[in-house]
């Protein structure tokens, strides 16, 4: 590579947003996986997914979000004449036979998280009087204990990073909440990126079980930020580096071809004024 | 058949299985036809969309068996949210593939049949009438065993169905609507247009042909019958009357409003209230 083209490389890399750091942040949970199913559910993981499959890993597979299986993966938002290429049909009948055979590794955006990996996407509050109702499990508990699954947090704070969650969704790694004889091989969990930081389940509880450590920060954020932003306490990774920016390549892959019309500018809500905080 | 001959045929306290999903492909021009009715009381079977918040604010849910709600294009059904948070019924909450599971082991004729999914979550612990079981074999594996989610009567809207009952679905997924069929004591189709085998196969191939005769019972002709979900590729989701529908959970005067709009008037006026036939047909497929 040329001196110039160094140059080129960082200042791409230094003018990319948050968002854009944290897509390619995601996309490298995907980096290893060879030949499976990426499924990014929510704006900033489904870029993650094509991001991955275009600067990571060729091998990955990807549909229309619909039922389509694409050679490529599709541009997000209206697509004047862009049309999905098509390879193959995949309907949900079929995603649920695939879950079960593990070929697939799911990023979602869960409402709370805990320590060891339990998400919740179904009440906030009391189970049968809810403060408030969410979706409801979706397919998160058949997710969680049959592929890899990653998750995107864009609002890291102690509500959405909490020492229990109040409806267990997926599965987690405290032994406490598995029936004996039950397989957990196939429970694997590999990144959670927020706007703060990229973490994984390197830690390890006083018991041995996997916990919630922190890997790297985002530009301009601490360590004790992100920790204070948690609501249990994280295990720290022995180097704790900087979130890498994204390359020239993947800032261009992401802008010109998986987001045209730049809905990656609405991952992250816009802080609240401090009226409203008052108010 | 028509669709008051349908709702005719339920029963208060039944089971009842919706078809579709989400926001897509559902029997609405039916569940309109249930709010127009007295029926009441019903366990609710459906990977939810606005049937079941409109069954839900119409109080005739006594219990609804679900993974999600959802409107697709609005990630979450305001009427659900409203009931649920108030606890207006029971609640029987599963994942979407045991859901799946418990549909093919009625259909089957099965008490249950095993999976992983829900183990080690609280969907086991909300739901203590769930048993594990001990795999026969070697392996010995904790296995969660789905009973079968037996229905009275299945509602399910396809393209085109022959008078018989063999149904078309022409849109991309066919969701688990044979499944519903097939689980129900009996099984009612509504449908864009009723016509003959022949017909249908110029319209599609043979892999679209869903839904075989010994599974229902009868069959509605209800042009526009999944409105406002979508029913591709005829016409999709439309994004504008489920935001007024949205909107009709603020209060009881916004759903007295709507309700008076369209759900207290027969299928040719809602039709026409909801923009009329070119203004639906015209509504594009939706892009998820």
């Amino acid at each position: 590579m040329a001196a110039n083209e160094t140059a080129k490389d960082e200042q791409a890399a230094g003018d990319s947003t948050l968002a854009e750091l944290c897509i390619a942040a995601a996309a490298r949970a995907w980096a290893d996986d060879g030949e499976l199913l990426a499924s990014g559910l929510g704006t900033a993981p489904r870029l993650a997914a094509g991001l991955a499959w275009l600067t990571l890993n060729p091998d990955l597979m990807m549909t229309d979000s619909e039922c389509m299986l694409v050679g490529e993966p599709v541009p997000l938002g209206p697509r004047g004449d862009y049309r999905p290429k098509v390879e193959g049909w995949l309907p949900f009948r079929a995603i649920f036979d695939l879950i079960a055979g593990g070929r697939r590794h799911a990023m979602t955006m869960p409402t709370q998280i805990d320590r060891y990996g339990g998400t919740n996407i179904s009440v906030i509050g009391d189970y049968d009087h809810p403060k408030v109702a969410l979706l409801g499990v979706r397919g998160i508990p058949g997710n969680t204990i049959n592929h890899p699954c990653s998750f995107f947090i864009p609002s890291h704070s102690t509500r959405s990073f909490v020492e229990s969650v109040d409806m267990l969704s997926g599965v987690s790694y405290d032994p406490s909440r598995w029936p004996a004889g039950a397989r957990r091989e196939f429970h694997d969990y590999r990144l959670v990126v927020s706007n703060l930081a990229v973490l994984d389940f390197g830690g390890t509880d006083d018991q041995g079980a996997r916990t919630m450590r922190l890997v790297s920060t985002h530009p301009g954020v601490s360590v004790e930020q992100v920790q204070e932003a948690t609501g249990f306490e994280l295990a720290l990774a022995d180097n704790i580096v900087e979130t890498p920016a994204p390359t020239a390549e993947q800032l261009a892959v992401l802008r010109d071809r998986l987001d045209p019309h730049n809905l990656r500018a609405t991952v992250f809500p816009p802080a609240k004024s401090s009226a409203a905080k008052k108010g | 058949m028509t669709a008051a001959d349908v709702v005719g045929q339920l029963r208060d306290g039944m089971t009842l299985g919706i078809g579709g999903w989400g926001a897509r492909r559902k029997p609405m021009a039916l569940v309109r036809e249930i709010l127009r009715s007295p029926l009441t009381d019903l366990t609710l079977v459906s990977y939810g969309g606005p049937d079941v918040g409109l069954l839900c604010a119409a109080g005739r849910v006594r219990r609804l068996v679900f993974g999600f709600v959802t409107l697709d294009v609005i990630a979450l059904d305001a009427h659900f949210r409203r009931a649920r948070q108030a606890g207006d019924f029971e609640i029987t909450e599963i994942d979407e593939g045991m859901f799946q599971w418990g549909l093919r082991a009625a259909a089957m004729r099965l008490p249950f049949l095993p999976t992983r999914a829900g183990l080690a979550t609280d969907v086991q612990a909300r739901n203590p009438e769930l048993k594990t079981i001990s795999s026969p074999y070697d392996d010995g594996e904790t296995l969660l065993a789905m009973p079968a989610l037996r229905l009275d009567a299945a509602l399910v809207h396809v393209d085109q169905a022959d008078s018989r009952g063999n149904g078309q679905v022409l849109g991309p997924d066919p969701y688990f609507d044979d499944l519903f069929c097939a689980a129900a004591d009996h099984a009612y189709l509504s449908c864009e247009r009723i016509t003959t085998a022949d017909e249908m196969l110029k319209d599609g191939c043979v892999h679209s042909l869903l839904i075989n005769r010994s599974q229902v019972s009868g069959v509605v002709e209800v042009p526009l019958g999944a409105h406002p979900t979508g029913c591709s590729p005829s016409y999709g989701i439309d994004a504008a009357h489920l935001k007024e529908y949205s909107a009709a959970a603020a209060d009881e005067q916004a759903w007295g409003a709507y309700r008076e709009r369209y759900l207290d008037v027969d299928h040719a006026a809602y039709i026409k209230n909801a923009g009329g036939r070119d203004h639906i047909t015209a509504i594009p497929p939706t892009i998820y």
